[in-house]
């Protein structure tokens, strides 16, 4: 569904990404893993075109990305959710949704109004708030409308940068049982992570990313139990 | 004070109070989209009289203005699409300083299309002497045009932003751009319509305005300037409160000509500029956290 072949990517002179290979299989959730500023977000960023890329290729669903501007991604199927969920603060929850479901407005209102709905299901908490403004909102109920904002857009695959950031605990574990439910319904999901333990819990498979290039990629089960993973990311030394 | 001459400087304040507010609007919707402010506002005001007034002969009075306003909206976005839009992350000052050479080249061309001289539209009712007598003053049916044009723009266009899919996808793009490209949005697109939206209501309140103040090659200069005061005085970026903004500068100007000679009329916007910039620079109804973010 999507792959990246020697991905360069990066800010100015200086570069992010070093020659990153990766895949994306559908129906399946994959977890990139790694430390701050190992270029987690900078990988997205250039698959959602948002930052352009400096040389290698990203396929999704046979296009070719580097020709394709990132407001016209939404409408092939291929969404992000972005770190620190960047709502429409000043506009209300449920303007928020429909401007997430925008790039099908031309499936009609009946659509629109269905697709509401299922959020709504989806997410109890937004539909309390709907006519609330979406900056009124906690940490974790803005995630998930940044999450449902996305899912309107009725995408095949779907990113997440740092879903978890800054949530509580059991809002953490309301997120992720969503996200393991969007796999569930079809989806595809690219998650980037830095509660490795919790995102290699609900992915199949995981890259870890240090430094920009990938060090590490394997079977989600594998990686949890890879020791230097562990050591690296789960904070859990085993003396044996 | 007698009650009649209290009106008269009343109408004569929200007459000039209506023409601030639409010129600190345009201000607005800019820079909501882009984060820049763009000085070449009271341009179109002018343009839009000018223009007017060259099609006149042609045309007659109401399609003279809608052409005259057709004309400066794709002149706004002439501006945009040949200017801004090509810049790959142009700062914000970059972008104000060009806006600035945009307003002294649109001047100069003015200059030598349309000449040093004044022009100005006729009355859309009667003429200079008619008026219409309310509580004992004489005001002029234009003002009422003005008030009520001014008017209408601000109610279209809150209704416009409030409940058309565009509107949305305008004010998405002004909360958070980012987010904006990421539903779908094309940001630049939005960007050049705002330009179009500015640039359309500056050059109707420039025709309903004109047979008032008249039109020459360099008012816009004036009006970037005192609808930059009402644009901060207000909260930037807050078209309601510029509407407010707007008001209470006219009618303070208006009401100085009774304490102070008119020639200081102009220094009145600049002190409360200069005093709103030292003491509420987020604007006397916007949030802290608003207004000159970017600067």
């Amino acid at each position: 569904m999507l792959k990246i072949r020697n991905l360069e990517s990066g800010y100015g002179k200086l570069r992010v990404l070093k020659h990153i290979s990766m895949h994306i299989k559908h129906g399946e959730i994959v977890a990139i893993i790694g430390a701050n500023g190992a270029g987690k977000t900078t990988l997205l960023s250039t698959i959602a075109g948002l930052i352009k890329a400096q040389s290698g290729e990203i396929v999704f669903a046979d296009r070719d990305l580097g020709t394709v501007t990132p407001h016209q991604l939404p409408h092939l199927g291929c969404v992000m959710v972005p770190e620190g969920r960047q709502v429409f603060a000043p506009l209300t929850v449920e303007e928020n949704l429909i401007l997430g479901g925008r790039c099908r407005a031309r499936d009609g209102a009946a659509a629109t109004a269905s697709r509401l709905e299922h959020q709504y299901e989806l997410f109890p908490v937004l539909r309390q708030r709907r006519h609330q403004y979406a900056g009124t909102l906690s940490g974790g109920e803005q995630q998930m409308l940044a999450m449902g904002r996305a899912l309107m857009a009725q995408p095949s695959l779907i990113m997440l940068d740092e879903p978890s950031t800054g949530l509580a605990p059991l809002i953490v574990q309301e997120i992720f049982k969503v996200i393991a439910a969007m796999r569930d319904e079809g989806k595809t999901v690219l998650l980037v992570e830095q509660n490795a333990k919790a995102a290699l819990t609900i992915a199949d498979r995981g890259y870890v990313l240090e430094t920009g290039k990938v060090i590490l990629q394997g079977a989600a089960t594998d990686l949890l139990a890879n020791r230097d993973v562990q050591r690296a990311y789960l904070g859990r030394e085993k003396i044996e | 004070m007698t009650l009649e001459l209290f009106i008269q400087y009343l109408f004569a304040g929200i007459t000039y109070g209506s023409i601030y507010a639409i010129v600190a609007i345009g201000f607005n919707i800019i820079y909501n989209t882009t984060g820049i402010i763009n000085f070449a506002q009271g341009e179109f005001v002018m343009l839009g009289g000018m223009i007017s007034i060259s099609l006149l002969p042609v045309l007659g009075l109401p399609l003279a203005i809608v052409a005259a306003v057709v004309i400066t909206m794709i002149f706004g976005a002439l501006l945009e699409i040949c200017f801004i839009r090509w810049l790959v992350n142009p700062g914000v000052l970059r972008m104000i300083i060009i806006t600035i050479g945009l307003s002294i080249l649109t001047r100069e061309a003015a200059l030598h299309i349309w000449g040093e001289s004044i022009h100005s539209l006729p009355y859309f009712v009667g003429n200079e002497i008619t008026s219409v007598t309310i509580a004992g003053a004489r005001i002029s049916p234009q003002v009422l045009w003005v008030v009520g044009a001014c008017g209408c723009m601000v109610i279209i266009l809150s209704i416009f932003f409030q409940t058309t899919s565009v509107g949305r996808d305008m004010r998405a793009c002004a909360a958070n751009r980012t987010a904006a490209t990421l539903c779908g949005i094309n940001t630049r697109n939005m960007v050049t319509l705002s330009f179009m939206l500015s640039a359309g209501i500056g050059a109707l309140a420039g025709c309903v305005v004109s047979p008032i103040t008249s039109t020459a090659y360099d008012n816009g200069t004036g009006l970037a300037i005192k609808g930059f005061t009402v644009a901060i005085l207000g909260g930037l970026g807050n078209s309601m409160a510029a509407v407010g903004a707007g008001l209470l500068l006219g009618i303070i100007e208006a009401f100085s000509v009774h304490i102070i000679p008119l020639a200081f009329q102009d220094a009145i916007a600049i002190s409360l500029l200069l005093l709103i910039l030292f003491i509420r620079p987020h604007g006397l109804f916007g949030s802290r956290s608003a207004g000159l973010k970017e600067f």
